[in-house]
């Protein structure tokens, strides 16, 4: 039985198929790269699996149950934290409250001091520490991504969902970024779900990649698989791939 | 840079060191102003009273705003119908306090239960649920018109009839009392937003509901509380223009208006300018009555009205508001 695993999902707006009878399975542990160009449905299958939309059909099953019957606020209780492409911070709270709301769930019955301590820890981990007071509005985006991150790391999720995190980094932030999510897999013991466009960052750090185009899947197997396949190299117009590896 | 181009709204901070300037120089004029007139002294301490009933039910409005991106034009009917409630209780015997806090409650409880009932069914829709508040005003002017007439009520004076004096300023116990309720009650409410879990919470859930939820917030619950405390905090403003306006199905609605042109002076989004811009209000609308000889009380409304028309105008995100910057 796998970690995560999309069944024969299946989504539709209006005329658009988003999804398109796609199946995947992560294994615990493992980080998952989920590629493919502008608009193949990678950012819509997060959005699947922390249940703000809802599949016309198929299933998305978590540790043998299936996430279809949980709202989205009980989605991090079970377990599954998400970064956002855009970033999706509490703009006008500071660094360290929007860090507190992601302790949310898993301090009901801690003390605030712990709580906060708590929260300035993995602020601390992911190296923006200093940060803490600042209100989240006005930060750079590199910085806003790691807060993100810090919230969602607080929760103390098992499965970590990453839309894009290389959005906005240089090429040596990049490279650091690469190393950091192997990090954090090991010690946090994550299984890591990552959407990239970085095609570089996602061949280097991912177990298994996933690739779609138009909601379908055309390749899933391992990196170095998935560089040589020509369904790939043509979805991306020949060239990236060999440009950006 | 591509995730930043697509961003919908940037936020940038709200304070701004010209209106803290400019805020600064009105306090200094209002304290000079008193030390050297007893009526100047007493006008601003009756202005700060009403200014203080504006800006609870102007915080009201923010609060459900913020949240919904809705304006509540119900929010004066219900203060207004929660006051006869307060009025009921006093009838049946109930102490004046007593009544006034078991109001305080079921206000609460009415605000969530309308959110559940008929708000959040069409919360997808801004415009609906807007048209929703109007049906609710006029539902809710019906039933108390139906229930306790349009006559004039009159409930027991909380603070009794008392005059204090300093000096040759005099000040009634009435204006004291409605300022410390009020101030007091926005303190408590803003403790609670800066300081508890749930406060966190519930601004999380007005901010970024899909990430709030997806942080274990549950947004819905969070905004029923929302629309709780706003009808505390509007019940807070009708018990305390009772004393005052006397029971009567119309008597929140000039004060509504007021509200209005107070949240929208401190930017609509701002909890800090909606009082502040409250009290402003109160205080303008009373110094010029005194002073200006041509302001009748019939241009009360007029004038607030002038100062929303010129805040829109000249600076149309409020003393307080945060400048939104669409990007496409």
């Amino acid at each position: 039985m796998s970690f995560l695993s999309l069944q024969n999902a299946s989504l539709r707006f209006g005329g658009i198929v988003a999804l398109d009878d796609v199946s995947l399975e992560a294994e615990e542990g493992s980080i998952f790269g989920l590629i493919g160009p502008n608009g193949a449905g990678k950012t819509t299958a997060f959005n699947v699996i922390t249940r703000l939309y809802r599949l016309d059909a198929g299933d998305v099953v978590f540790e043998g149950k299936s996430l279809l019957h949980a709202p989205p606020s009980r989605i991090v209780k079970l377990g599954i934290a998400r970064t956002f492409q855009n970033v999706e911070l509490f703009p006008t709270m500071t660094v360290l409250e929007n860090v507190l709301v992601g302790a949310h769930t898993v301090s009901r019955f801690e003390s605030e001091r712990s709580v906060r301590a708590k929260a300035q820890k993995t602020l601390d981990y992911v190296g923006i520490g200093d940060v803490a007071r600042r209100p989240a509005a006005g930060l750079p985006f590199g910085t806003l991504k790691r807060v993100e991150l810090a919230r969602a790391l607080v929760s103390k999720p098992r499965l970590l969902l990453l839309d894009e995190p290389a959005g906005g980094l240089n090429h040596g932030e990049v490279d650091e970024l690469a190393t950091f999510i192997r990090t954090l897999r090991d010690d946090l013991k994550l299984t890591v779900l990552l959407v990239e466009h970085h095609m570089n960052l996602v061949m280097r750090v991912s177990d298994h990649v996933h690739v779609l185009n138009f909601g379908r899947t055309i390749a899933s197997g391992p990196p170095a698989e998935i560089q040589r396949d020509p369904k790939v190299i043509e979805a991306y117009l020949g060239g990236e791939l060999e440009e950006a590896s | 840079m591509l995730g930043l181009a697509k961003r919908k709204t940037a936020v940038s901070t709200g304070l701004s060191v010209p209106v803290l300037l400019l805020l600064l120089a009105g306090a200094i004029f209002l304290v000079i102003g008193s030390l050297s007139s007893s009526i100047f002294a007493q006008q601003t301490v009756a202005g700060l009273a009403q200014g203080a009933i504006f800006g609870s039910l102007a915080l009201a409005l923010v609060l459900i705003y913020r949240a919904t991106e809705v304006i509540n034009f119900a929010q004066g009917e219900l203060a207004m119908a929660t006051t006869y409630i307060a009025y009921q209780l006093t009838l049946w015997g109930v102490s004046y306090w007593l009544a006034f806090f078991l109001t305080l409650v079921i206000a609460f409880a009415l605000g969530v239960v309308i959110q559940v009932v008929v708000i959040r069914p069409v919360q997808h829709s801004v415009i609906a649920v807007v048209i929703i508040t109007v049906g609710l005003f006029i539902l809710i002017d019906g039933l108390v018109t139906w229930k306790w007439g349009a006559d004039l009520k009159f409930m027991p004076a909380p603070f009794g009839n008392a005059v204090y004096h300093a000096g040759s300023v005099a000040f009634s116990r009435q204006d004291l009392g409605t300022l410390i309720v009020t101030i007091f009650s926005v303190i408590l409410l803003w403790l609670l937003f800066q300081f508890t879990k749930l406060g966190l919470a519930m601004r999380a859930a007005a901010l970024r509901p899909a990430a709030a939820s997806l942080v274990g917030v549950r947004v819905n619950r969070m905004l029923a509380l929302g629309w709780g405390l706003a009808a505390v905090l509007g019940a807070v403003s009708g018990l305390m223009t009772e004393p005052t306006q006397f029971l009567q199905p119309t008597m929140m609605q000039a004060i509504l208006l007021y509200a209005f042109a107070a949240a929208v002076l401190g930017g609509l989004e701002s909890p800090a300018g909606a009082v502040i811009g409250g009290l402003f209000i109160g205080v303008f609308l009373n110094l010029i009555g005194q002073y200006i000889g041509f302001a009748t009380p019939e241009l009360r409304l007029p004038m607030a009205f002038a100062v929303l028309l010129l805040v829109l105008l000249v600076k149309p995100n409020g003393l307080f508001g945060r400048r939104q910057v669409r990007r496409v």
